[in-house]
């Protein structure tokens, strides 16, 4: 079966060609139908892979397939092959299930538009170039991944292009992305021309002896790596991308900009642990980084109205944290965590969908209040995606947040009372949002007709909410054996070797417990303080807000990052390319081009005249072409 | 040597007999059968015929060489590959034929029987190794031709064409036998290995007998694969003659040409490769400039395509002068992308064509490809890869060619080479505009697509794209094929 690992790709790009080419006169049901089968199809052969993989002995578990050879060039060589170990599948599982719910979401959510055939041949594509990534044995073909997924989430976020802000929210992530990539290229590079290969076996069994711990050489590689990670990711300084992404439909924002591409980066890393391992400084940039990026993303998050954008500074957070685990070495937390985050962050994006979905399309949380009666679904997944998000016991998130910040309190104070102050934030915008938005009073708009959401919506939300309830179980703390998933993910973050998460075996599981409970108390201030202010006083914002105005339009205003970004970048940018584009491209270079093109006409007209048609002139051509022969042949 | 003295072995003109069986069974069923409409059937007969005679050749790859009929004719996996790629050739325009000939009514019988000896003629040139045999060859194949260009005999550019094409095609014979001549007297044999042998023997490279000879016979091939200044009748004759036969001689009177001269002159003449070579370096220039420049004007889509394949006619030769196994294998690659490209465009005009030769000037093509989005993507990849941009396997063949220009040290003749393929860009993207951005000016009458002429074109699409992603195998059997030369 594993050498079937191929069909896992396979099946999304069926649904591209049949949706996408032959499908112009399919009726909507069945264009749905395909792209949710595709990817189902896609999710049952991860998981017989999956079956047979668990079967093997744990040293076993690691198998690479190749299909062909793609680029045999001089000493580059390059298979188009796929790597199947315990890292690859987890990826491939969370990543072709989530796709699956939340193509069957979609259904439902997409129904009315017209862009449907076009929306589902995307959605497909990208599950196509998402799996790619994560199943590559390359560097380069991983590349090819990375790439799809970045056009597929350009085209996914203009997705209705015909207005201005998603044409230029798509464009803004493209060109981001951009820099992120150009990083990734150059470390690609590095490693080729260090490792004459770019494939991962040989790379990583090759690094710990070629490569000098500490050294430049691996620095440089992984710290430009991190720089692709950060555009993929959204990390700090490359996040900014990800809130204006909002713009595409729910379900994307769900898929890609919470669940599965933004975690390519995290991905990345601990794919690459071998090399980290051999880099403490470029840890600990990835562990500060993160860091940073969950504080400062939770902060904005705090004042944000718009319903999405709530989320998805909770995503660029949340992935702070995925980077901070790896950071200190706990890559197998990182994992962790971005599985149980998949679950409930899509969860709460496909509620807020929902949400959308019965009120037509608001998004400001100020225009809701007292929903909870009306979409009893929708308000009793959100609020289990919610509490999984927050980090209360026992839903996903506790395990996978506490984890991380447990591990991360092993290497540094610091670190960990940053990581504290997010988790304390997070719980608290989060239920602001709740509050907000299915609770007090309501200020829906008295047109609105709010109403709950069909059926083929209701159940992702159900299937989705299960999973981050359980989802945790997957990893559990102090008992022994119970963190199965870092068990099974030890062959692949074994080869970092001395990493921070191998070090502390000695498990003191008394301190851990009080740590446990300690963040549980960070959550449940955060989520009380909420309530203080959104349910018991509503007036207490306002005031707030009054008193602290500086630092409140500070934060609304996203610490004017964008703003800053386009008077520093974008302007100068733009100004210099309008110089280039009037003097040097209209007159130097399009004057060179068109001059020789209207050279080549007139020659052309000239050299037509040659052809008379006369057959006597074409015989007397004939004849000074063998005389032009012989006298060649004759004079050399 | 291993000639077979006084042995016939059919088997080794086992795809002619085939072919020459089926042309005969065509003429003799076209007497028999006396219903119009039955008689369009006759196609399939030829299509039989090229099918078998396609397993009779794949059959002989990788064969021991073989020769027969008293050292005429060679089994070897060069005429393999150039029998397999006029079969192909020569099939594609019987079924690209097939609508044409219908509605038109013309008379099938004899036009398929025509087709088919023309093939067998190619498949000839493609094994001579002796000059006599090669001018047999070219001959059967061009008085076929001569008539099949005239076919529709109510045209008079069709007319025209075809007296034009008979004067000057016989004029360059007798250039082309002076030369035969004039090499036997100097060496004595017309048989190529003989020559060759006797012209290191005798220590003969500077005889002028031999040079002119030599000059002679570059003229007569020059003609056939239309090469500046033997090129003046290719416009007016691919204009002329019916759509289909025009694609058939673009890529297969061309390739057969090629064949001969890689033959003659790379495999008995390298001792005088300085003065050939010489000059097709120069007819290589001239050819590619003229072609591509003159294109660059046309109205009409068949004289656009005619200086096309001169065009391309330049660029082949490029891969002539570079010569060695790069060089070489590059042409025999690129002659196989060229035959189908170029026989896929062909297939699009003959789609696009109406009767009493209309729907043939560019602007015709306007608003085609909104219309018949299918078609009009076929027609753009076929244009970009005759253009040369990649992935397609036009560009595949173009970057053998000249990275073996390069490897061998002709860095002019490539940066040329590049330039023209520049200048291509401009006429061949300029019928892709047409099809989709250029709105039609009065109500187009919808395209009616022949089965027939739908799998030419799925063919050629396919390999086009497929050559071009995809092109070891195929680069593989163009080197196993010139190994003969090494």
């Amino acid at each position: 079966m594993i050498n079937y690992i191929w069909m896992v790709t396979l099946f999304p790009l069926i649904g591209v060609v049949l949706n996408g080419l032959a499908g112009v006169k399919f009726p909507r049901k069945v264009t749905g139908a395909i792209g949710s089968l595709a990817i189902l199809g896609s999710f049952l052969t991860a998981c017989l892979i999956f079956a047979e993989v668990l079967r093997l002995p744990a040293a076993q578990r690691t198998s690479e397939v190749v299909l062909f050879t793609w680029i045999a060039c001089g000493s580059l060589l390059v298979n188009i092959g796929f790597l199947v170990d315990p890292l690859s599948l987890v990826m491939l599982l969370t990543v072709s299930g989530v796709s699956f719910i939340i193509h069957i979401y979609s259904m439902g959510y997409m129904a009315e538009d017209e862009g449907f055939r076009r929306y589902f041949t995307y959605l497909n594509l990208f599950v196509f170039f998402m799996l790619i990534l994560v199943s590559a044995n390359s560097f380069l073909l991983m590349f090819v991944g990375w790439e799809g997924v970045g056009l597929c989430s350009y085209l996914l976020i203009g997705f209705w292009y015909q207005r201005r802000a998603p044409a230029d929210a798509g464009k803004k992530a493209f060109v981001v992305n951009r820099i992120g990539d150009y990083g990734f290229l150059l470390a690609m590079m590095l490693i080729f021309v260090t490792f004459k290969t770019l494939d991962f076996s040989t790379v990583f069994a090759a690094a710990p002896h070629t490569l000098e711990s500490g050294g430049l050489a691996v620095t440089l590689i992984t710290l430009l790596l991190f720089l692709g990670a950060c555009g993929k990711s959204a990390q700090i300084p490359l996040y900014v991308w990800l809130p204006d992404a909002m713009e595409g439909p729910t379900p994307v924002s769900a898929l890609i900009h919470a669940a599965t591409m933004v975690t390519a980066g995290v991905y990345m890393v601990v794919r690459c642990s071998v090399l980290y391992s051999l880099a403490p400084l470029s840890m600990d940039v990835v562990a500060i980084i993160g860091c940073l990026t969950a504080i400062y993303a939770a902060s904005i998050g705090l004042m944000q109205n718009d319903i999405k954008r709530v989320l998805a500074y909770s995503t660029i957070s949340q992935l702070g944290y995925m980077f901070l685990a790896c950071g200190v070495g706990a890559f197998s937390a990182g994992i962790f965590h971005l599985v149980t985050h998949a679950f409930f962050k899509a969860l709460l994006f496909l509620g807020a969908g929902s949400v959308m979905h019965g009120m037509a399309g608001e998004l400001d949380m100020r225009k809701m209040g007292a929903l909870k009666s009306k979409m009893p679904w929708t308000y009793w997944t959100f609020l289990i995606g919610t509490l999984a998000l927050a980090g209360i016991f026992p839903f996903a998130g506790f395990f996978s947040k506490d984890e991380i910040l447990w591990d991360v309190l092993q290497k540094s104070t610091v670190l960990w009372a940053g990581g504290a102050i997010g988790a304390f934030m997070t719980a608290f915008y989060m239920f602001r949002a709740v509050f907000m938005t299915f609770h007090g009073e309501s200020r829906v708009d008295e047109q609105v007709h709010v109403h709950e959401s069909p059926r083929v919506m209701l159940i992702p939300l159900g299937v989705l909410a299960l999973l981050s309830v359980a989802g945790g179980f997957i990893g559990l703390p102090l008992i022994e054996g119970g963190n199965r998933l870092k068990e099974f993910l030890v062959p692949v973050i074994a080869l970092a070797g001395h990493g921070a998460a191998a070090q502390h075996g000695a498990h003191e599981a008394g301190f851990e417990a009080v740590m446990m409970v300690v963040s549980l108390g960070v959550a449940l201030a955060g989520i009380a303080l909420a309530w203080l202010m959104y349910i018991k006083n509503p007036a207490v914002p306002e005031k707030l807000s009054e008193r602290l105005s500086g630092l409140y339009r500070l934060i609304y205003n996203k610490y004017f990052v964008d703003e800053a970004c386009a008077a520093v970048i974008v302007e100068p940018v733009k100004n210099g390319s309008l110089f280039l584009w009037r003097a040097c491209d209209n007159k130097v270079i399009d004057g060179a081009v068109n001059g020789s093109g209207a050279v080549m006409l007139r020659a052309s007209r000239i050299l037509q005249r040659v052809q008379t048609g006369m057959v006597q002139g074409y015989a007397l051509g004939f004849v000074g072409g063998v005389i032009a022969v012989l006298y060649i042949v004759f004079a050399m | 040597m291993g000639i077979e003295a006084g042995t016939v072995m059919l088997g080794i003109i086992g795809p002619e007999v085939v072919l020459v069986v089926a042309a005969l069974g065509l003429m003799v069923a076209d007497i028999i059968i006396k219903d119009e409409r039955e008689r369009q059937f006759l196609v399939w007969i030829g299509v039989a015929g090229i099918l078998g005679s396609l397993a009779v050749s794949a059959s002989l790859w990788g064969r021991e060489v073989a020769y027969g009929f008293y050292g005429m004719v060679v089994v070897d996996n060069f005429s393999t590959f150039f029998t397999l790629l006029f079969l192909v050739a020569g099939g594609l325009t019987l079924l690209m034929s097939h609508r044409y000939v219908q509605e038109r009514k013309l008379s099938p019988g004899e036009y398929y029987t025509l087709t088919l000896f023309a093939t067998c003629g190619m498949v000839l040139m493609g094994k001579s190794t002796d000059l006599i045999m090669i001018f047999l060859g070219l001959e059967v194949l061009s008085v076929s031709l001569y008539v099949l260009v005239g076919y529709v005999r109510g045209s008079d550019k069709g007319v025209e064409a075809s007296l034009k094409y008979f004067l000057l095609g016989a004029f360059s014979s007798g250039f082309l036998l002076y030369g035969i001549a004039l090499l036997y007297g100097a060496t004595g044999s017309t048989r190529l290995a003989e020559i060759g042998a006797a012209i290191a023997q005798k220590g003969l490279l500077g005889e002028p007998m031999l040079l002119a000879g030599m000059g002679l016979l570059l003229t007569g091939f020059g003609f056939k694969i239309a090469m500046v200044p033997f090129h003046m009748w290719a416009p007016d004759v691919y204009e002329g003659a019916p759509s289909p036969i025009t694609g058939f001689m673009s890529v297969g009177v061309k390739a057969a040409a090629f064949a001969a001269l890689l033959r003659v002159f790379a495999g008995s003449l390298p001792g005088l490769g300085i003065q050939w070579k010489e000059v097709l370096w120069l007819g290589s220039i001239l050819t590619m400039t003229l072609g591509n420049v003159t294109a660059l004007m046309q109205t009409n889509i068949k004289r656009m395509l005619a200086y096309s394949s001169i065009a391309h006619a330049g660029y082949i030769l490029i891969g002539v002068v570079a010569g060695g196994e790069t060089g070489t294998t590059a042409v025999l690659y690129y002659l196989l992308v060229y035959t189908l490209m170029n026989l896929g465009a062909f297939a699009v005009v003959v789609a696009i064509e109406q009767k009493d030769e209309k729907r043939l000037e560019l602007l015709d093509y306007a608003g085609m490809g909104t219309r018949h989005p299918a078609l009009g993507a076929a027609m753009a990849v076929f244009m970009f890869s005759l253009a040369g941009i990649p992935p397609l396997s036009g560009f595949m063949g173009k970057f053998y060619i000249f990275s073996a220009a390069v490897k061998e040290g002709y860095l002019g003749l490539t940066i040329i080479g590049v330039l023209n393929s520049l200048v291509s860009v401009y006429y061949y993207l300029r019928v892709t505009v047409m099809m989709f951005m250029k709105e039609p000016e009065a109500e187009i009458t919808p395209v009616l697509f022949h089965p027939s002429l739908v799998v030419v074109l799925i063919i050629a699409l396919f390999f086009t794209l497929q050559m071009g992603l995809f092109p070891s195998t195929y680069l593989h059997i163009a080197r196993e094929s010139i190994k003969i030369f090494l």
